[in-house]
């Protein structure tokens, strides 16, 4: 029995362990290494931080992981205030079949690519677009407004692409949240607003965190949104990597790149981790 | 704010017409980009020209439908190709993987289950890019040391169904193993006082316990390879997937046969949806 279960043990460690360290931990050791090489003839490579110095010395390649950092973050804040409402809603007020006819509905617009929605907030943002004819005949504007190509128009579509990985997990935590503590805080003299801050976003704080973190993750390291909602300035770090990568060929500054964006994304999720005391375990399964 | 803590009527009705909004929000572009894909015109804005299936059916230039135009065929036959690659791969290991985490305690069991939740936690393009630098390094070396060309390892289908794995399978790991966490190890217990093997015991009574969740992480998996981007976009090759072939054209300049294209995939999803909820009632 004993034999057996060890036998048990080791076939399906195997798997595991083939996925882990095959497809995820020698590949980001050989990036790592490689981001730490510079070429200094045919095919001879140094070991050097030179690709390292490289984007920090040149001003494009800090503006623009700065930038992708702090919108990311920016997008993760709006998406929660604009969430937070609508999972409160389905959680708290609505009930019964319409409380999951609202949830399904929320979940209907990922079941389609990112390509698709995106598409369709070019449809609607470009100068021939459709809000741009409604404004015209509204009589609001005298020609057309392109609202495409800028910062807005990326912002608007990373709140839509992540909003659903920020409404389940809230749903999820506010459901868990009984009535009568609620009522509780009313009868004990809270108004709205102090319910919501001593009872209501305590209790929803997990929701809160592995929401906010999927979200950021996803929006740091989105590339399609920024790619066809942006404009020529509005430069996302993804789309250096990419061009590194395929365009200039230039796979050791390319290797450093998404180094520099693995750590960013490890601090920022660990430093949210640490600073609600949840852990990664907890957050994501 | 509760129901049953009376509240202003002004606040109660401002509140729904927010939500209200918001599933507009939700809506519009995916009824934009549907209802275009029946404009009789070259693109995909207004003015609207009429209404047409050509973006369908059509066959002659300069409107070929969907279902006319190869290389559209072709991008969906690939990715239905690689969806199914990642998702029996994918539910297949994350079962593997849920017995383990389940049945099992061993040392260093808790840090394993961190490294398992990684994938989901590092960028798709990273992951991309290296599995890209790992696969040309190991080519390279074959190519060096014994002369061998391993296709495989050049960017194209196989590269692109292995980025996929790498974090889907994490996602099927976490499906099927919130289910065996539902499980009543004394049914399986009973099984075996009856005179069942151990395997006997798995295969009748936990396996086909676990079918909705083996199903669902396969249809889950399969969407996700569906639609992924960011990974793919790294490792492909010259046989494009749908959503790498539809980016291309996008950036030439879009006419409905995108949104022909976009309006089938949500009709796809959705079905896929059905599909899984009714099989999920059943059980």
């Amino acid at each position: 029995m004993h034999r057996e279960a060890k036998l048990g043990l080791v076939l399906l460690l195997t798997p595991l362990l083939l996925w882990l360290v095959l497809l995820i931990f020698i590949p980001h050791i050989d990036l790592f290494l490689v981001s730490m090489r510079e070429r200094v003839g045919v095919g001879q490579y140094d070991l050097s931080f030179a690709n390292y110095l490289t984007f920090f010395q040149e001003p494009l390649y800090l503006v623009t992981f700065l930038r992708t950092a702090v919108m990311s973050i920016f997008a993760t804040i709006l998406t929660l205030l604009i969430g937070f409402p609508v999972a409160y809603y389905i959680a708290k007020m609505a009930k019964g079949r319409t409380q999951s006819a609202l949830f399904l509905l929320c979940l209907v617009p990922f079941w389609v690519s990112e390509l698709v929605r995106t598409f369709g907030w070019m449809i609607l943002l470009r100068e021939t677009g459709i809000i741009s004819n409604l404004l015209q005949s509204v009589g609001l504007a005298s020609g057309p407004v392109e609202m495409l190509y800028n910062d807005a128009a990326i912002m608007v579509g990373l709140v839509y692409t992540s909003m659903l990985f920020m409404v389940v997990p809230l749903v999820t935590t506010l459901e868990s949240l009984p009535d009568e503590v609620v009522e509780a805080g009313y009868d004990l003299g809270g108004n709205g607003l102090s319910v919501l801050r001593e009872i209501i976003i305590p209790h929803a704080m997990p929701g809160i965190v592995s929401g906010s973190i999927v979200v950021f993750m996803l929006c740091l390291g989105n590339y399609l949104t920024p790619t066809m909602l942006g404009g020529k300035e509005s430069l996302w770090f993804t789309e250096l990597i990419y061009s590194q990568f395929i365009v200039r060929f230039n796979w050791e500054l390319g290797a450093a790149f998404g180094f520099l964006l693995l750590i960013l994304s490890s601090v920022i999720v660990w430093g949210m981790l640490r600073l609600t005391g949840q852990s990664l375990e907890k957050t994501m399964g | 704010m509760i129901p049953s803590i009376p509240q202003s009527r002004l606040l109660t009705t401002a509140y729904a017409a927010y939500v209200v909004l918001f599933f507009i929000f939700l809506a519009l572009p995916l009824i934009v980009v549907a209802a275009f894909a029946f404009n009789d015109s070259q693109f995909p804005s207004l003015p609207w020209e009429g209404f047409t299936w050509n973006w369908f059916f059509g066959s002659e230039r300069p409107m070929i439908g969907v279902f006319h135009e190869r290389s559209i065929l072709r991008a969906i036959g690939t990715s239905v190709f690689v969806a199914f690659c990642v998702s029996a791969l994918s539910m297949v290991v994350g079962l593997s993987n849920a017995f383990l985490f389940n049945r099992y305690k061993f040392r260093g069991q808790g840090l394993l289950y961190v490294f398992m939740l990684l994938p989901l936690v590092i960028p798709g393009i990273v992951l991309g890019i290296s599995i890209l630098v790992a696969s040309s390094r190991l080519a390279n070396g074959l190519w060096d040391g014994f002369q061998w060309d391993v296709e495989a390892l050049r960017p194209g289908l196989w590269l692109v169904i292995l980025g996929q794995f790498s974090f889907i399978t994490t996602i099927a790991t976490l499906v099927i193993g919130a289910r065996l966490q539902k499980f009543d190890r004394t049914l399986e217990e009973a099984a075996l006082n009856l005179g069942a093997g151990r395997l006997t015991a798995i295969r009748t009574i936990t396996l086909p316990y676990l079918a909705p969740a083996m199903i669902g992480a396969f249809v889950v998996a399969f969407l996700m390879s569906f639609e992924n981007f960011n990974t793919t976009l790294m490792l492909v090759g010259s046989d494009a997937p749908l959503t790498i072939a539809m980016f291309d054209r996008l950036k030439e300049g879009s006419t409905p046969l995108l949104n022909a294209v976009s309006l089938l995939l949500m009709l796809g999803s959705s079905l896929l949806a059905l599909i899984m909820i009714a099989f999920q009632k059943k059980n």
